[in-house]
């Protein structure tokens, strides 16, 4: 019909409903980036619930060290990992060449 | 004696050699070839400023007392790096693109270059840290002590000991923080250094671990079976300031001027923070790694007694390894160094910035161009303030004694420091975030920190005890360390609590409530969506700057032959001859930010302003705008309409000009008809009076035919004259009318029959009689002529087989139309607007007339005060005849 191929315009700045697998993977990789620090609060908030004080079953000190530096082992891990699945990214959006900074900055054109 | 000797002597060495490398980079650096100067792993090396003297000694004897705790001071960063791609990144992007020269910089940038504000972040940072570096004189003045107390000298004294060492490090931190000015604010040979310091502290306290867990316990399991058997071994932990220390950790990595020195202003590319990412964490992780072994040990070990703060330091000497302890001593000197010299560089910057460069610059009063050597002032008043700092660490640590458990000093320090965190965030994440908000937010965190914790903790004297424990004026519930009577907590967790609670929510209010000028919002939007434009901001318009003045202040802040070096590289970018560029917008805004990087952003601002004629964007400036393109808008709107009104004029005369020319046509085409149709009638006349005349052998009956001939085209001539003084005597307006009342019935009756009088009758008329009765006053004689003529144009020129007329009568109010309908072809469109001039002809093969009727029409209709046109439209011809009338309607 007319209105389906005659107005281009708003529908050229919504952003596309599905994304190629790549971005798609892009942007989950993005997401468990952004929840790798709260999850990561949350581990380490974990000993907070142990039993303490000379209760029943209250575990050893070594035992919170093996969990907490564990933990930490983990998530430098999966920082790492992330660091080199996004190698050559700049930014979701704009490329910023490694040079960027050498040269002058880019004539603002607005 | 010798042991003693040569600690000094190493401890001059190792100063030696951080200044060899210190100088070295920067000398690589200046000639461009130190790129691994820039390497992520310096970057991150160097963000181990972190890791303070208090790290070094204080984590081991925080782990003594309070077990487990300490390692929150190292998850809070490591969150902070885990979560890099969206905090960290767009915290140096930001700090990148808008050459922010510190944390001040940075708040007072994003909201609207507000120079109070900087002030605010820079007396915080100022008041927060120096107990920090006072805790670094203690741990090294302490270090000392133990060498001293090992080797039995006599004649120690700890305040000569504090003050070499905070002079040599004053020292230290101006000879390679304050050699240049540069636009960046980069010192790669402090960084340089620093990242050095960092493998040395980390190397001594893993040797340190080494030793305790393998050297000592006999191996890991017996290490940790060693910690379960100790006092600490059970797992005890306070929840509360589990989280309170790790949240501060958190905002104090964010926040602290030295961290943002390193990881925001040095930084070279924003993908060294990939790196940084796990490599920094990882370095907390091994850092901490054997620090309960240590204290474990220490406790076991070590007299009861003994301070755990120096765990690090005492065992090896008790265990007799003298190298080692050596080693650790330079751990714990190179971390109190780094801290140092970083956190005085970063302060000093802050404070010549914000501080010493509006104060200055104001007192001047006059224009900065025209004034002394800046670059030379700025120097000395970091310089200065270097030295201020340190000296200010050195009261501190001479005031309180140095007694203080070296942690809580350092969580004191973090807690002020934690103050510009919603500030900050606010304003990287929220544009709705003001200089309002920001100001109210730290300043009530400001004083509930100093209120809750550090007056309290700085002991007795500057609180009393009976403020402390009845509250300011007796009032119970102002209780500093138990704000509205909730008791119980942990002073740390209780100012924390509320001065971040309060803070945010001031924060939030303060933005809520007030409305923030252009320029913070334009900062507000750079900030927030500095993904989206990593530009900067654009503070000049249009300028009447002049280059030479711009160049002679240039000159004087980034000295002459940077300045000129800048100069020519943003004249040769515009593409222009001279030595000087244009002061274009473009070009102002990049010198802005160069120059803020060694004045600051708010002082460039000024400066520029100053000499540019204030042109920075005020609201007045931007209401000024809005008027002028308003006034545009009104002017080119009146233009619009006067071409607009032209045009039309134009058309107009075109279109009289059009019809001037068809008339004239018509003129010379009706001339060369009148001549015409005057000479037939003429030359038949002629050539029968000649017959008449010469020919005497003539019939009567010839003589009458001729003469009657000659009568009759005497008749034509005479009634085209008539037709031709009729038209005359209408258009000078010298007619005389008969007005009369009558119906209009009759006047069409009379009308038609004389019309169709002696005709061939073939026209066929139809009427509505009905209608017809109306009364009007008129002219009825001329009435009839309008009429006769219309009928008889119709019996002319209607070509249908059956030609009809219908003529219809309507009386609208006080006018009555009369509408002549034939069922021909009509007038065709070119002719309608010329049918009622005098002359016109449609048909000129049918040339019954002259082409007078129509206009003679339109000459009495106006005359009777009514008008005759033609009705488009119709299939035929059709004329609509409209005149006035007092006419009622006849009851019949």
């Amino acid at each position: 019909m007319s209105d389906t191929g005659s107005d281009p315009g708003p529908a050229k700045k919504l952003p596309p409903v599905f994304l190629e697998r790549q971005s798609y993977r892009r942007r989950r990789l993005l997401d468990a980036a952004r929840l790798l620090p709260v999850l990561g609060a949350l581990l380490f908030a974990v000993p907070l619930l142990w039993p303490q004080g000379g209760a029943a079953g209250t575990p050893s000190t070594s035992a919170a060290i093996r969990y907490i530096f564990i933990v930490w082992g983990l998530l430098i891990l999966c920082t790492l990992l992330f660091g080199l699945l996004t190698r050559g990214w700049s930014g979701p959006a704009d490329p910023v060449g490694p040079g960027a900074e050498a040269t002058e900055p880019a004539p603002v054109g607005r | 004696m010798a042991s003693f000797n040569l600690m000094v002597l190493v401890c001059l060495g190792y100063v030696a050699l951080l200044f060899i490398v210190a100088f070295a980079a920067d000398r690589l650096a200046a000639t461009g070839r130190g790129t691994w100067l820039r390497s992520p792993v310096i970057y991150t090396l160097s963000m181990s400023i972190y890791c303070t003297a208090w790290t070094f000694y204080g984590a081991v004897g925080y782990a003594a007392r309070s077990g487990l705790e300490y390692v929150t001071i190292y998850l809070g960063p490591t969150l902070v790096m885990i979560g890099w791609w969206w905090g960290l990144r767009k915290l140096v992007r930001v700090g990148r693109s808008q050459r922010v020269t510190s944390i001040a910089d940075l708040i007072s940038s994003r909201y609207g270059k507000s120079n109070l504000l900087a002030i605010c972040v820079t007396t915080l940072a100022v008041i927060g840290i120096t107990p920090y570096i006072a805790l670094q004189l203690q741990s090294i003045t302490h270090s000392f002590a133990i060498f001293f107390a090992e080797e039995g000298v006599s004649g120690y004294g700890e305040a000569t000991v504090v003050f070499w060492v905070a002079a040599g490090l004053a020292v230290f931190a101006i000879l390679f923080g304050t050699r240049n000015l540069d636009a960046n604010e980069r010192h790669h040979g402090v960084v340089t250094a620093v990242a050095l310091e960092a493998v040395v502290k980390l190397v001594a306290l893993l040797a340190v671990g080494v030793f305790v867990v393998w050297g000592l316990s006999g191996g890991v399991a017996e290490t940790l079976a060693r910690i379960d058997a100790s006092p600490i071994g059970e797992w005890q932990v306070n929840g509360s300031r589990w989280a309170t220390i790790t949240f501060l950790a958190v905002a104090a990595f964010l926040c602290l001027p030295r961290m943002f020195q390193v990881m925001v202003v040095e930084n070279d590319d924003e993908r060294h923070l990939r790196t940084a990412a796990w490599a920094f964490p990882l370095y907390l992780l091994l850092i901490s790694l054997f620090v309960v072994p240590i204290a474990v040990v220490g406790l076991d070990v070590m007299p009861a007694g003994s301070n755990p703060d120096m765990f690090v330091l005492t065992l090896p000497l008790s265990q007799g390894k003298e190298a080692l302890a050596m080693l650790s001593f330079l751990g714990g000197f190179s971390s109190a160094t780094s801290m140092v010299i970083v956190a005085a560089m970063a302060l000093s910057t802050m404070v010549s910035n914000h501080l010493v460069m509006p104060i200055w610059l104001s007192a001047r009063g006059d224009r900065a161009s025209v004034s002394g050597d800046v670059r030379k002032v700025i120097l000395l008043a970091r310089r200065i303030s270097i030295a201020a700092i340190m000296g200010l660490g050195y009261f501190y640590f001479r005031l309180s004694g140095g007694g203080t458990a070296l942690a809580s000093i350092g969580l004191i320090s973090f807690a002020g420091i934690a103050q510009i965190l919603p500030a900050l965030m606010g304003g990287l994440f929220w544009r709705g975030a003001t200089r309002i908000g920001a100001l109210a937010g730290l300043t009530v965190g400001f004083v509930l920190w100093l209120y809750t914790l550090l007056l309290p903790q700085m002991g007795a004297g500057i609180l009393s005890q009976g403020v402390l424990a009845q509250g300011p004026f007796g009032i119970g519930w102002l209780r500093p360390e138990a704000l509205f009577g909730i008791e119980g907590l942990d002073p740390i967790v209780h100012s924390v609590l509320w001065s971040m609670v309060l803070n945010a929510t001031a924060f939030f209010a303060g933005s809520m409530l007030s409305f923030p000028s252009p320029l913070e919002r334009l900062q507000g939007a750079q900030f927030v969506n500095v993904f989206d434009h990593s530009a900067g901001p654009r503070g000049w318009t249009g300028s009447v700057a002049q280059s030479e003045d711009l160049m002679i202040m240039t000159q004087r802040i980034l000295g002459a032959r940077e300045a000129q070096a800048l100069f020519h590289r943003e004249a040769a970018l515009q593409g222009g001859r001279g030595h000087l560029p244009e002061p274009t917008p473009l070009f102002l805004e990049r010198l802005e930010r160069e120059l803020s990087g060694s004045v600051g952003a708010a002082a460039a601002h000024a400066m520029i302003g100053q000499i540019v004629g204030g042109s920075s964007v005020s609201v007045e400036d931007l209401l000024a705008v809005a008027d002028e393109s308003a006034q545009l808008m009104e002017y080119s709107s009146q233009l619009e309409v006067k071409s607009a009104e032209l045009a039309r004029t134009a058309r107009k005369l075109r279109e009289a000009n059009d019809k001037l020319t068809q008339i004239s046509l018509q003129k010379d085409a009706f001339l060369s008809q009148i001549s015409h149709e005057l000479r037939t009638p003429m030359t038949s006349i002629r050539a029968f009076s000649e017959i008449l005349r010469d020919d005497d052998g003539l019939s009567l009956r010839e003589k009458s035919r001729y003469a009657n001939i000659i009568h009759d085209e005497a008749l034509r001539l005479t009634r085209l004259l008539n037709d031709l003084l009729d038209l005359s005597v209408l258009e000078n307006g010298q007619v005389s009318l008969n007005m009369r009342s009558g119906l209009l019935s009759d006047v069409l009756d009379r009308a038609i029959s004389s019309a169709l009088a002696g005709a061939e009758g073939a026209l066929v008329v139809r009427r509505r009689r009905l209608s017809e009765t109306v009364r009007v006053t008129t002219d009825q004689d001329r009435l009839a002529q309008v009429f006769i003529n219309l009928i008889s144009n119709a019996q002319k020129y209607c070509d249908a087989p059956h030609p009809e007329l219908t003529v219809s009568v309507h009386d609208v109010g006080d006018q009555v139309v009369v509408d002549f309908i034939d069922n021909g072809s009509g007038i065709p469109v070119e002719a309608q607007s010329t049918v009622f001039e005098k002359f016109a002809r449609v048909h000129a093969e049918k040339a019954g007339g002259a082409g007078l009727g129509l206009a003679i029409c339109r000459e009495i209709m106006q005359r009777l005060g009514g008008e005759i046109h033609y009705l488009p439209g119709h299939a035929g011809a059709a004329f609509r005849v409209s005149l006035p009338t007092e006419a009622r309607p006849i009851p019949e």
